[in-house]
């Protein structure tokens, strides 16, 4: 109100040079120079990580057995974990909750009961992984008496993925536009049809999206992984005994920064931190390379 | 019944419910089967964490006040003492600081994405902030060991595990949270509000601080709740750097505890049934609590954004 009846007493295009613009030039300095610090953060840790560990990096390391007390271990049995695992939990969440989604995109009625699912999804995305892990000790290891194993971890982890399916393929869904499904139902397509054949390839660009957030988050996540995995693995490559302790690549680097007693800990955990960094940025660009092909295919 | 008359019987039955007909109702069956298994889930959990988690309040051996406000943690104790204040205290100071400190650099980079330079931003700092999305939790969790707390270490006091090294962490972990949320509060702007700002000849700054940032208020809170959640719930990062040290901390810089480093600490060297075990279960409990308390939050901030 001052500034304004202020400008309006001097000249009415006082603002064109006035403090205003003063003020506005700052305030675009200021940003984009918290953006350039943000990118520089960002830039500065990806090349930290890399060039610490990456540099070292052998062949001998990603297929090596790990070592308890020697120096030169590897970390072969702990990544196979990772992939085996993070692949056994896709396989178990994805139908499930890309289900999930498309119930709640196109059939789910608008009442209370729906409602509460939603709210029901929307918890359940947010509850910490530490509760999918305790979730898990209760279930696998205290009910079943399994003890701390690849399965119980996999569905664990499947657990954890399950909501975020849930809602990025309702949310793809729901994007397609309503042309699409209504010109397949006057051909006489029924619903289910209609969701094969039209609206889950319009919407795939989203649902693989997803897909490869999840995954990568399977990749590299720890706290659910020690509770119901453990900390160690059976000690040999090409383990896919279901019932075998889990560690993944994730876990070995917690493990050996904090518990265990080699001597080169601190080189292991930067070439772990390196591969763990380097495998879950191709996750997110393998899974979309196939979208690129398609879009250029469609232009 | 002779076989002619069976086939058109099923003859009949598949011109009633053809394939896809049958279809339709299979696949039916099958969504509602994974709804069900997602309440189930979360039931399930909810179930499981509570009734561990009571156990040690219904049998009397540790009270609620005594949990929540005991400032002693010793398990191995004769008797056994179970206060969680420190535990809680360093969860809150940690997650609030961490909101604190990455809210500015979200709000910033979302209007710089959205207002300053679209173009530069969707090219660079977008994809840069999604990335930082990807980065395992343990990676952070390492980088702030080999790098936050050594630097500490050597400019203060201290040995540089503590409050401020986790703050420092997770603060880069919930930015790309604050900053997705606030960019699509900001690009969602409704269509000439800008424009007529603009137009009465506001400058861009005039508009940004009297008119955007207002008008998405809600919606910059909800991602700010959002990110506090998470920071809340993270549980390796934090461990690594806090230092582990079970009592409410007088500084930054003093090795302190949080609810999910006690819980993944000791889970493990606990015998399931203990009292010891029990009541970490009830710390999980609380943790549940403060996520659904933090969910609740959002909806109720989302429900005035759309208003």
């Amino acid at each position: 109100m001052k500034t304004a009846a202020k400008a309006a007493a001097t000249n009415a295009f006082s603002a064109r040079s006035g403090s205003n613009r003063l003020k506005d030039k700052i305030f675009s300095l200021v940003v984009w120079g918290v953006s350039l610090v943000i990118v520089a953060i960002i830039l500065g840790l990806l090349a930290l990580i890399l060039e610490r560990g990456a540099t070292h990096l052998s062949w001998d390391f990603i297929t090596g057995l790990p070592s308890e007390i020697e120096e030169g271990g590897g970390i072969g049995p702990s990544l196979f974990n990772s992939f085996y695992m993070m692949i056994l939990s896709l396989i178990v969440s994805i139908p499930f909750g890309m289900a999930a989604g498309i119930y709640l995109a196109e059939f789910a009625p608008d009442n209370k009961f729906i409602a509460f699912v939603r709210i029901c999804v929307e918890g359940l995305a947010s509850v910490p992984s530490l509760i999918f892990g305790l979730f898990g000790i209760a279930l696998f290891v205290e009910m079943m008496g399994l003890g701390l194993t690849i399965i119980g971890g996999a569905v664990s982890l499947a657990f954890l993925n399950l909501p975020v399916l849930t809602r990025v393929t309702e949310e793809a869904i729901r994007a397609v536009s309503q042309e699409i499904k209504q010109a397949s139902f006057s051909l006489g397509a029924t619903h289910l049809q209609t969701i094969r054949k039209a609206l889950i390839p319009s919407a795939i660009s989203g649902i693989v999206t997803g897909i490869s957030l999840v995954a990568g988050r399977a990749f590299g996540e720890s706290a659910v992984i020690i509770l119901t995995a453990g900390v160690t693995t059976s000690g040999v490559m090409w383990d896919f005994n279901l019932l075998s302790p889990g560690e993944t690549l994730a876990v070995h680097l917690w493990y050996v920064q904090s518990e265990a007693i080699v001597p080169d800990a601190q080189l292991i955990s930067q070439k772990a931190a390196a591969v763990l960094l380097i495998v879950v940025l191709a996750i997110n660009f393998l899974f979309r390379i196939p979208l690129w092909v398609r879009e250029r295919k469609l232009r | 019944m002779n076989p002619v008359k069976k086939d058109q019987a099923a003859g009949n039955r598949r011109l009633r419910f053809p394939k896809h007909i049958r279809e339709e109702w299979y696949g039916r069956v099958y969504a509602y089967f994974c709804v069900t298994l997602l309440i189930v889930t979360i039931v399930s959990i909810v179930w499981f964490i509570a009734s561990k988690g009571l156990n040690p309040f219904l049998s009397g051996a540790v009270s609620v006040p005594e949990l929540l406000f005991g400032r002693t943690w010793s398990p191995e104790s004769e008797p056994p003492l179970f206060g969680a204040l420190p535990f809680l205290a360093g969860s809150i100071s940690v997650s609030l600081l961490a909101a604190v400190l990455a809210a500015p650099f979200g709000f910033c980079a979302a209007v710089f994405m959205t207002q300053i330079a679209p173009k530069v931003g969707r090219r660079f700092l977008q994809p840069a902030i999604e990335l930082l999305a990807g980065i395992p939790s343990v990676v952070y969790g390492f980088v702030g060991l080999s790098v936050i707390v050594p630097f500490l270490r050597n400019n203060f006091t201290g040995q540089g595990f503590g409050i401020l090294a986790g703050t420092l962490v997770l603060s880069v972990m919930i930015l790309p949270t604050i900053t997705s949320i606030a960019t699509d509060a900001l690009s969602n702007l409704q269509a000439g509000l800008k424009e007529g700002s603009f137009a009465l000849g506001a400058t861009r700054w005039q508009t940004i601080y009297r008119l955007i940032l207002p008008t998405t208020f809600p919606s910059l809170l909800t991602g700010v709740v959002l990110g506090i959640s998470r920071a809340f719930g993270e549980a390796l990062a934090v461990q690594m750097v806090i230092g582990n040290a079970p009592h409410v901390p007088r500084s930054l810089l003093e090795s302190a505890a949080t609810l999910t480093s006690i819980i993944t600490l000791e889970m493990g060297n606990t015998v399931g049934g203990s009292l010891h075990n029990n009541v970490l279960w009830s710390l999980a409990l609380i943790l549940l609590i403060m996520t659904f308390l933090f969910v609740f939050t959002v909806r109720m901030l989302e429900r005035r954004a759309g208003r």
